[in-house]
C-alpha cells in the first residue's frame, strides 16, 4: 500500500501540481514569479553559492533528462569505458558543484541578519527538498555504480511506464534503498517546485537571445506612414 | 523619417535651492513602503561630491550605459554571452550599503518606557532586520559638504582635472558647490530596456515614459546595473526592480509629476519633444565631443511643415504637435541652446536636459571678491572657481564648448536685465555682450521671462492624453468595468513564495 501510494500516486501528485500549478500561477498571480535575489542584501558570499549551485544543478537536470529522453544513446555512449567514465566524472562534479554551492547558499542565509529577516517558510522548503534530492542522488552516485549506466536500464523504464500512466510500481520495489530514496526525494522536490521560489527556472530569460535590444509599447495601434505613389 | 513624440524635461540648476521638497514629494506618494525605504527616485545630490548611490557615476565600477562597437554600439553591463553566467551574480551590481541602509527609531519608547532617573530615548532601528544599528550612511549624507576630503574629494568627475586643479578648488576661500536634483531621464536609447533579460522594462511609444513591468520583472536585476544614472532600483523585500513613473496617472489627467509640481525653486519644465526614431543610431555613434549636437540633430522642429506632415502621418495627434510648438523644453534645449543632457557620454540620450549653474561657475578675480565690471566678464568663465572641464565632464560629455556656450548666454542676459533694472551698465555695453554671447535682445527677454518669472502653464506644458478612451485602449468592456475596482495592477506588493 505504502509503495503503491509511494510510487504509484505520488508521481502524479507531483507532476499535476508540477504543470498545473505553475501554469494557474502564471496566469493569475504573475506578479510572484521571480527568482527573488537577494544579491542586493549580501554579494560577496552569493557568487560562491549562487554560481557553483547553478551550474551543477543545470547540468544535472539535463543529464538526467537526456538520460529519460534517449536512454538508448546513453547506453551505446557508455559502450566504451572510457566514455562512461567521462560522463560519470562530469555528473559527479556537477553534483559535487551543487552541493558545496547550495551548502555554501545556506550557510549565507544562516549567516546574515538582513538575510534572515527576509527568508520565509518557502525558501526553507526550497533548501530542505533539493538537499534531499542532491544529497539522495549523491549517495545513489557512491553507493551504486554505475548510475548511468543502470539508471537507463531500470528506472527509465520505470519513469516512462509513470508517463504512459500505468506505473510498473514493482520495478521501484525491486530497488535497493538509495535509488528508492531519491526517486521519492526528487517527487517531492517536483511537487513542491510550483510552490516555491523555483518557479523561476520556467521563466529562464532565453527570448533575451533574439530580442532586439530597444522595446516600444503603444497602447494605440501605431499608424504606419502611407505610402506615396 | 519616424517621428516618436516624448515627454522631456529641464532643470534650470542656477534655480535650484536645493530644499529636497521634491524628493520628499515623490517620498510620499511612490516609494514609502517596505523594500522600498531606500529608493529616492527623484534625489538631490552635492556637486562637488559622490552622489547616491555613493560615487554612481563610476562607470569601472557598475557599468552602466553604452559603449561604442564599430558600426553599434553596447552595453557595458552585459551581453547575450557573458549574461548566462553573469545572471547568477552580477558582478556589477550595487548593494544596499552603496545607498544606505534605510532606519527608524523606536519611538513608542519614549512612551512605554519604565519610569527611571534617565530621559528614555529613542534608539535607531534597522528596517530590514528590525535591530539596533548604527547610523552610517542616510539620505543626501553628503549634503552641502563641498569642500569635504569623504565626499566631494571622492567625486568621479574630478578626474578630469589636474592635481594642482584639484587642489584649488578646495582651497578654503574658493569652496563652492552646486546641486543636481536627479530623477529618471526617460532615456530615447535607454540601456535598462535593453539589459532586460525578460524585457519586463519599456518605452511607451505615445510619450517615450519609460516604465518597469511589475508582472514580468523576474530579479534578474540587470538594469540595475545598466543604467547608467541608477535609476532603476531592486525593491529587496518584493524581489522586483522598481523606477520612476514620471507620475504617469497624473500627466494622464493632465497634472505634473510630483516632483516638478512641488519644486520651490521653479528650476522645473516639462513639454514635449518630437524626435526622430531613425536618427537614434546616428546620434549615439559619434565620439564623445560631438555627443550633444549629435542629440541636437536628433530633435525635430515642430513648426517645419515636413515635421508636422510626418508626424500626422504617425498618428500623433494636433494637440500633441500643438503642445511640442510651445513646448519650453524645445526652447531650452534647441533655440537657445542652454539646457544639456547629463553624462551623455553614456549614449542612452537622456531626455532630462540641464541648464548648467551660473553662480558656482563665477570668477574669483583678485584677493578681494568678484570682478563685477564688464569688461572680460564673459571670458570670466574660463577662471571659474569650479573649472569649466568639470563642468564638461558633467554636461558636455567632456567638451567644454556647448557649456562656455550655455554659460556665456547666461551671463549675457543677466547683463541685459542689469543693464534695464540697476541700470549701472549702459544699455550699448549690454548689447555688446548680448551679440557676442550669440544673443539678441528679443531672445534674452523670452530666456527672462521663462526662467524667472514663468508661471506654471508655462513651465508644464501637458498635451491631454486622452484618459478617457484609456479603458478601451486595454481592450476592456466599458460597461464590465464600470462599478469594479479599476483597470490594471490587482495584487499586493508582497514578496512571492
Ligand atoms: C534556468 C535557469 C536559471 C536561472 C537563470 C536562475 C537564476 C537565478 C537567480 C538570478 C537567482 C537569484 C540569486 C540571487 O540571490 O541573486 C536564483 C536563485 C536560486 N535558484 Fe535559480 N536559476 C535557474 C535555474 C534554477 C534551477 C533549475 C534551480 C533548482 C532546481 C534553481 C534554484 C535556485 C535556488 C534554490 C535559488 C535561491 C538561492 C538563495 O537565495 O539561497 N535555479 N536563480
Ligand atoms: S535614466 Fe535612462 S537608462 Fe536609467 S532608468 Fe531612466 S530611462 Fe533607463
Ligand atoms: S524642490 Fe526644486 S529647488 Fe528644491 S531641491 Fe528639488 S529641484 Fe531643487
Amino acid at each position: 500500500m505504502l509503495n503503491l501510494m509511494l510510487y504509484g500516486v505520488l508521481p502524479y501528485l507531483a507532476i499535476g501540481s508540477f504543470f498545473c500549478v505553475s501554469v494557474v500561477r502564471y496566469l493569475k498571480m504573475p506578479f510572484t514569479f521571480s527568482s527573488l535575489s537577494t544579491q542586493f542584501l549580501e554579494s560577496k558570499q552569493l557568487f560562491w553559492g549562487s554560481v557553483p549551485f547553478h551550474i551543477g544543478i543545470l547540468t544535472l537536470f539535463a543529464g538526467h533528462l537526456v538520460g529519460f529522453m534517449f536512454p538508448r544513446a546513453v547506453m551505446a555512449w557508455n559502450g566504451m569505458p572510457v566514455r562512461l567514465l567521462i560522463l560519470e566524472t562530469t555528473a559527479m562534479i556537477a553534483a559535487f558543484l551543487a552541493l558545496v554551492g547550495l551548502t555554501a547558499l545556506i550557510v549565507r542565509r544562516a549567516g546574515s541578519a538582513r538575510l534572515r529577516a527576509n527568508t520565509t517558510v518557502m525558501d526553507v522548503l526550497v533548501y530542505v527538498t533539493l538537499l534531499m534530492a542532491i544529497g539522495t542522488g549523491l549517495w545513489v552516485a557512491l553507493a551504486m555504480r554505475w548510475g548511468s549506466a543502470w539508471y537507463t536500464h531500470t528506472l527509465v523504464p520505470y519513469l516512462w511506464s509513470v508517463f504512459k500512466l500505468n506505473p510498473d510500481v514493482q520495478l521501484m520495489v525491486d530497488m535497493k534503498l538509495p535509488a528508492q530514496l531519491h526517486v521519492i526525494s526528487a517527487f517531492l522536490l517536483i511537487g513542491v517546485f510550483s510552490f516555491t521560489r523555483l518557479v523561476h527556472a520556467f521563466v529562464a530569460p532565453l527570448p533575451y537571445l533574439w530580442r532586439p535590444p530597444q522595446q516600444v509599447i503603444w497602447n494605440r495601434a501605431r499608424r504606419q506612414p502611407q505610402a506615396h505613389d | 523619417m519616424d517621428v516618436r513624440s516624448q515627454v522631456a524635461m529641464v532643470f534650470h540648476l542656477d534655480k535650484c535651492i536645493g530644499c529636497h521638497t521634491c524628493s520628499i514629494a515623490c517620498k510620499n506618494v511612490w516609494t514609502d513602503r517596505k523594500g522600498a525605504e531606500y529608493m529616492w527616485w527623484n534625489n538631490v545630490e552635492t556637486k562637488p561630491g559622490t552622489g547616491y548611490p555613493t560615487r554612481w557615476e563610476d562607470q569601472q565600477q557598475y557599468k552602466g550605459g553604452w559603449e561604442r562597437d564599430g558600426k553599434l554600439i553596447k552595453l557595458r553591463a552585459v551581453d547575450k554571452v557573458r549574461g548566462a553566467v553573469t545572471v547568477f551574480h552580477n558582478p556589477a551590481l550595487p548593494t544596499i550599503d552603496d545607498y544606505y541602509e534605510p532606519f527608524t527609531y523606536t519611538y513608542e519608547e519614549l512612551f512605554t518606557a519604565a519610569e527611571g532617573a534617565d530621559q528614555p530615548v529613542a534608539k535607531p532601528i534597522s528596517m530590514i532586520t528590525g535591530k539596533p544599528m548604527n547610523i552610517e550612511a542616510g539620505p543626501n549624507w553628503d549634503d552641502d559638504l563641498g569642500g569635504s576630503p569623504v565626499y566631494a574629494a571622492n567625486d568621479p568627475n574630478l578626474e578630469a582635472l589636474t592635481p594642482e586643479e584639484r587642489q584649488q578648488m578646495f582651497d578654503v576661500e574658493k569652496l563652492v558647490f552646486f546641486y543636481v536634483p536627479r530623477i529618471c531621464n526617460h532615456c530615447a536609447n535607454p540601456s535598462c530596456v535593453a539589459s532586460c533579460p525578460s524585457g519586463a522594462l519599456y518605452k511607451r511609444g505615445e510619450d517615450g515614459i519609460v516604465l518597469l513591468n511589475q508582472e514580468r520583472c523576474r530579479a534578474w536585476r540587470f538594469c540595475v546595473s545598466a543604467c547608467p544614472y541608477k535609476k532603476t532600483y531592486f525593491n529587496w523585500s518584493t524581489g522586483k526592480s522598481e523606477k520612476c513613473i514620471l507620475c504617469y496617472p497624473r500627466l494622464e489627467s493632465g497634472q505634473a509629476p510630483a516632483c516638478f509640481h512641488s519644486c520651490v525653486g521653479r528650476i522645473r519644465y516639462l513639454g514635449i519633444l518630437l524626435y526622430d526614431a531613425d536618427k537614434i543610431l546616428d546620434a549615439v555613434n559619434v565620439p564623445d565631443s560631438e555627443l550633444v549636437d549629435a542629440q541636437r540633430r536628433m530633435i525635430l522642429d515642430p513648426f517645419d511643415p515636413e515635421v508636422i506632415a510626418a508626424a500626422k502621418e504617425r498618428g500623433i495627434g494636433d494637440d500633441v504637435i500643438s503642445a511640442a510648438q510651445r513646448s519650453p523644453v524645445y526652447k531650452f534645449v534647441m533655440e537657445w541652446k542652454l539646457a544639456l543632457p547629463l553624462h551623455a557620454e553614456h549614449r542612452t540620450l537622456p531626455m532630462l536636459f540641464y541648464v548648467p549653474p551660473m553662480l558656482p561657475v563665477q570668477a574669483k578675480v583678485g584677493d578681494y571678491g568678484y570682478d563685477t565690471s564688464v569688461e572680460g566678464f564673459l571670458g570670466s568663465i574660463d577662471q571659474a572657481r569650479l573649472p569649466l572641464k568639470y563642468m564638461a565632464k558633467l554636461f558636455g560629455a567632456g567638451n567644454e564648448a556647448p557649456v562656455r556656450y550655455a554659460l556665456r548666454k547666461q551671463l549675457a542676459v543677466r547683463h541685459h536685465r542689469r543693464a534695464l533694472q540697476a541700470c549701472d551698465i549702459t544699455p550699448e555695453q549690454a548689447q555688446a555682450l548680448l551679440t557676442e554671447a550669440d544673443c539678441d535682445v528679443e531672445q534674452a527677454d523670452a530666456i527672462h521671462r521663462l526662467t524667472a518669472i514663468a508661471a506654471f502653464e508655462d513651465r508644464f506644458v501637458i498635451p491631454p492624453m486622452h484618459r478617457e478612451e484609456a479603458i478601451e485602449l486595454l481592450d476592456e468592456d466599458t460597461l464590465a468595468a464600470k462599478g469594479s475596482t479599476g483597470i490594471g495592477f490587482r495584487e499586493g506588493p508582497a514578496r512571492g513564495p
